[in-house]
């Protein structure tokens, strides 16, 4: 189990490593000169230009640069714009160069935003998902279990951003019957926290909810025709244990993994959302920050974005080895 | 099977009926010990008491080629402490009707008439929540594969007790001691450590005593046994064979022992049903069926298992395939595959299915098969070829 | 039909006195990965561990054993279908088990493989026609347009209908199914069968007709047979000659009737004590009842010396140091061999009826 935990840190630590490198060679990539932008068009004489980027250390070699970015995350730099210096404290991402706000600072008010939706949408698709999903499997052939699967299928064909936006729409601005997208820190008002994301949760789980009860539909069908389910019941278990405790466990080994793959899908999901429901999450940060190459805040979000993902993948890992025993010993 | 059905038994369809439970209906539906055991088919061999009766079976199921008969008419009946071997290939319906004494069959679409009575009770027709209590409690079966027959995300000590308190209304505690007294019953060694275990840390021949354990924890009065030893080893089925023997002597239960191996018929047996194409072919106790077996099919059977004391003789296979259970032949449901239908005058086994008789005229030993002189033919054929 | 085909063929390897086939000290180690706390151990699996005989052309090989035992393994290793780790597999004298994909083309004709499912090992997608077709394009055996006229001499000869040769797999029986995978097999006219539990996923009357087939052929075609199952009986009587497999290891070998008559390694004597028979029933007086304890030993760590000490009733101190070398002993007749420091005939273990 030691073993286990610790290999997941080792190739979790690579991915984030290479993720920073990656973002950082995107920095000097762009066809962008993050000096010109901050100097701006009109008044920029060409002293100006060469402070800035003396300020902003673009002139050092590239080598030292990742090194001096990467070092400020863990122990915090110091940076000097026209003789007033600016403490950026650990973990520093630099500063932003539209807001000059440190990006840290940006993302801490940002971050919980998008949690929040992606927490949302995970506990959505894996209750009511997994749930429906079960249910059609013990009723397979019936019916209900086949409108159900069609209705899935007619909703998966549509793209998200459709669906969200006439939801955003109708039912928020023309029947009003469900709020408006808003957010409110949960440690200010938990019930405004809540109603605030009620629709975007709504909205973005059962989109996502109709992928999962298929997923999970498959998986149960082909599980309850496991031997062992046989058994279960020739023990004289109610039909209710022998789903529920007996092949629910099995059939959801084949949902956490695309739970885990699908993750990352969900971030980029969440700019869409975020986006339509007007909500200042990382994904609308980002999208601000790519329309004025703000570069230290894409780089800092994207930072962000690959750590939140390493986590949740290793969450995954975690609630695997929960349910399978198997698992634990490799 | 053609043995009239008593005036005040009602052919009772699972699934439609669920709605009338009535546990004192199975007294006014089977007939009285002695009338039943007067009718072909039903004899027991031993003529014991039987706790098991299982009379006129019809199993049916549709399928996309439609509807399929899988048991056809099947009656037998196991007293307590005796072993009754179902033999037959796959596709005779040996699985599919002790899979109907389970109850285990699937009740939206399995059409099930007859009647299979537990000591007396009737247990065709009952609800799914009557059903329940039988299952695993009186009435326990052992799986032909312990590899995938048990749940392999739970311990099997889990698996265990969940078994014992499904029917005992027992703390955990309780349940533990009764699992780790089973698991010792069987022959695990070092109870306590294996308790914990699952099902993959266990080697093939312990999951099956585990299984095992499983079954017999709430003392059942039949075991009905699916294979239990095909996927084995030998050496490992030998254990397990001697297991249940010895089991079956301390507990006393019946056990229906479904097996397509002869060898273990002859190691396990007091009584022997042939099925073919979902029809009982031959019933007799064991010494009967496979030491004087009266039906072609049993003898080409016989006949074609090469036995690790007989010497290099050609095999002698039953040629062809078994029939589909969609289109049955007409006549004996063997006959085109049977090499002594030309010796039964005026075509009958084309055209009329024999019944089941007794073969001397009376007593246990019957068989589905017109040919007159089975004996003789036997002795003077097909013996000599057996060695 | 093609009765005569192969017999020309056969014929002079074995007037040449060599053996057709010759195994020699093959081993097959497959490494695994275990979690050990931090770090890793690297263990190997001893599959196959020194496994060694001829077969002569014509004749046919038993490879008998329980799960595990390296059987299969072996099987796989001298149709190269797994490159072994060591040892030699001389095939005419030149030895295969080292030879690189393209080098070993040629041999892949005359080493053919019948496996133990009918069911998975032939391609769903493809008519039985495109199936026997295909290895005859690939080693160029038929002219252009003959093809078909081929593969409905082969469907005849292993008993099928040569106008089926359109359907797909799934249009037959296990029992047909087996038998289009020794068609496939037979097409490239080989010298040596491997046929591994060609028949233990049969019925017990089709099983027969399949043993009967794979008879006339070995009869009709000359060709040699490597039959690897744990059906004691099924080897009894399609084998001359028997090797009894136990850990990866032969642990006893000879002539048919010895090794059913009068077997010296215990665990030869368990395997057929264990077996069901008959014979009991039909007022034979049952056999003497050997019962072994516990089960096989995982091939990653067997035990020292002998391999089958922890099981045996007959095992000393010796056992567990020494291992036992697979030689003749004193009681034995010609070519029969134990690896046991305790041999010693049996001879009451099948109920000799006949």
């Amino acid at each position: 189990m030691l073993y286990f935990v610790a290999r997941r840190l080792v190739s979790a630590l690579s991915v984030v490593l290479v993720t920073l490198i990656a973002t950082f060679a995107l920095f000097f990539v762009a066809p962008t000169d993050p000096a010109a932008a901050i100097c701006g068009e009109r008044n920029c004489t060409m002293e100006r230009y060469n402070e800035i980027k003396a300020n902003l250390h673009l002139d050092r070699p590239k080598v030292q640069q990742f090194a001096e970015y990467t070092a400020g995350i863990f122990v915090g730099r110091t940076f000097e714009t026209s003789g007033v210096k600016q403490e950026c404290t650990v973990p520093c991402l630099g500063f932003s160069f539209k807001s000059d706000r440190p990006v840290t600072e940006m993302l801490k008010t940002r971050l919980p935003v998008t949690v929040s939706l992606v927490a949302g949408y995970a506990v959505l698709v894996l209750t009511i998902g997994v749930f429906v999903g079960s249910m059609a499997a013990k009723r397979r052939g019936t019916l209900g279990d086949r409108a159900l699967m069609s209705s899935t299928l007619i909703m998966s064909s549509v793209p998200y951003y459709i669906v969200a936006l006439m939801i955003s729409l109708y039912l928020t601005i023309l029947y009003p019957i469900l709020p408006r997208g808003s957010y409110t820190p949960i440690s200010e008002n938990p019930g405004k926290w809540f109603a605030g994301l009620i629709t975007p949760w709504l909205v973005i789980g059962i989109y996502n909810c109709t992928q999962y009860a298929r997923y999970s539909r498959g998986s149960m069908v082909e599980t309850l025709s496991e031997d062992y389910i046989r058994t279960a019941r020739a023990k004289g278990l109610s039909d209710r244990s022998v789903t529920y405790k007996h092949a629910l466990r099995s059939g959801l080994i084949p949902v956490i993994t695309i739970f885990g793959l699908d993750i990352a899908a969900s971030l980029s999901g969440a700019i869409f959302t975020e986006r339509i429901f007007d909500l200042p999450g990382l994904g609308n940060l980002v999208l601000q920050s790519l329309e004025t190459y703000d570069l230290p805040v894409i780089m800092g979000t994207v930072l962000i974005a690959s750590v939140v993902l390493v986590a949740m993948n290793f969450l995954v890992d975690v609630m695997y080895s929960l349910i399978d025993p198997r698992v634990r010993l490799s | 099977m053609s043995t009239p059905a008593p005036e005040d038994r009602k052919d009772t369809m699972v699934g439609t009926a669920a709605g009338e439970p009535a546990p004192d209906a199975a007294a006014k539906r089977g007939p009285s010990i002695a009338t039943r055991e007067k009718r072909q088919g039903t004899l027991n061999p031993s003529g014991e008491t039987p706790y098991l009766v299982v009379e006129d079976l019809t199993v049916k199921f549709p399928t996309a080629d439609g509807v399929v008969s899988a048991v056809n008419g099947l009656s037998y009946s196991v007293p307590l402490g005796r072993t009754l071997a179902i033999v037959g290939e796959s596709g005779s319906g040996k699985s599919v009707s002790s899979m109907a004494v389970m109850g285990l069959h699937d009740r939206k679409r399995t059409k099930i008439t007859g009647s299979i009575r537990l000591g007396g009770d009737e247990i065709v027709g009952l609800p799914e929540n009557e059903l329940m209590k039988v299952r695993g409690d009186a009435v326990a079966m052992v799986f032909q594969d312990p590899q995938s027959s048990l749940h392999p995300l739970y311990t099997v000590g889990n698996q265990i007790t969940e078994a014992y308190r499904v029917h005992h209304k027992v703390s955990k505690d309780v349940a533990k001691k009764r699992a780790l007294e089973m698991l010792d019953l069987v022959g695990i060694p070092n109870p306590i450590r294996r308790f914990k275990q699952y099902p993959h840390e266990f080697s093939g021949g312990m999951r099956q005593r585990a299984m095992i354990a499983m079954g017999l924890v709430n003392d059942p009065k039949l075991v009905i046994a699916d294979e239990p030893t095909t996927a084995l080893d030998v050496t490992v089925q030998a254990q397990i064979l001697d297991l249940l023997n010895n089991l079956q002597k301390e507990f006393g239960s019946a056990i229906v022992l479904i097996t397509h191996d002869l060898g273990v018929v002859a190691e396990m047996a007091d009584d022997v049903l042939v099925m073919y194409a979902g029809r009982c072919v031959e019933y007799g106790t064991a010494e009967d069926v496979l030491a004087r077996p009266r039906m072609p099919y049993t003898w080409g059977l016989l006949e074609s298992i090469p036995t690790v004391s007989a010497a290099n003789e050609r095999l002698q296979p039953i040629k062809g395939l078994p029939p589909s259970l969609l289109s049955l032949p007409s006549g004996c449901s063997f006959n085109p595959r049977c090499p002594y239908k030309e010796r039964v005058k005026g075509e009958r086994c084309t055209t009329e299915l024999p019944e089941l008789l007794p073969v001397d005229g009376a007593g246990a030993h019957t068989s589905r098969c017109h040919l007159h002189d089975k004996a003789s033919i036997y002795e003077a054929e097909v013996a000599p070829r057996l060695g | 039909m093609s009765d005569n085909v192969r017999m020309v063929d056969a014929v002079p390897a074995a007037q040449a006195g060599t053996p057709l086939l010759q195994v020699r000290d093959l081993k097959m180690h497959f490494p695994i990965k275990e979690a050990a706390g931090l770090g890793r151990t690297k263990k190997v699996v001893q599959a196959v561990d020194g496994v060694s005989f001829d077969l002569s052309a014509g004749a046919s090989l038993g490879l008998v054993g329980e799960s595990g035992c390296g059987k299969s393994t072996t099987g796989r290793m001298i149709t190269r279908l797994l490159t072994p780790t060591a040892g030699q597999i001389l095939f005419k004298g030149k030895d295969i088990a080292k030879l690189k994909e393209r080098e070993l083309r040629p041999f892949r004709r005359q080493l053919q493989i019948v496996f133990q499912d009918p069911y998975s090992s032939l391609n769903p997608r493809q008519t039985v026609s495109n199936i026997i077709s295909t290895p005859l394009r690939v080693h160029n055996l038929v002219k252009k347009g003959k093809e078909l006229d081929r593969v409905q001499e082969l469907l005849e000869r292993v008993g099928l209908n040569p106008e089926h040769h359109n359907r797909y797999p799934n249009e037959f029986s296990g029992g047909q199914r087996q038998r289009i995978g020794i068609a496939r097999a037979l097409a490239v006219e080989p010298e040596v069968i491997i046929a591994d539990e060609p028949v233990s996923a049969l019925d017990v009357s089709i099983q027969a007709q399949v043993m009967n087939l794979l008879e006339d052929l070995r009869r009709d075609l000359g060709i040699a047979f490597v039959f690897i199952a744990h059906d004691l009986g099924v080897v009894r009587h399609f084998c001359d000659e028997v090797a009894v497999m136990y850990l990866g290891k032969i642990v006893e070998q000879g002539p048919r009737d010895q090794i059913y008559g009068a077997p010296q390694h215990p665990y030869t004597q368990a395997l057929l004590s264990a077996a069901p028979d008959l014979g009991t029933i039909r007022g034979v007086p049952p056999k003497e009842r050997i019962r072994l304890v516990g089960d096989v030993p995982s091939p990653i760590d067997p035990p020292s010396g002998c391999r089958f000490r922890t099981r045996c009733w007959k095992a000393e101190d010796i056992c567990a140091t020494q291992e036992p070398p697979l030689e003749p002993k004193p009681l034995s007749t010609a070519g029969h061999v134990a690896a046991c420091h305790f041999a010693e005939p049996k001879v009451d273990l099948t109920a000799a009826s006949a």
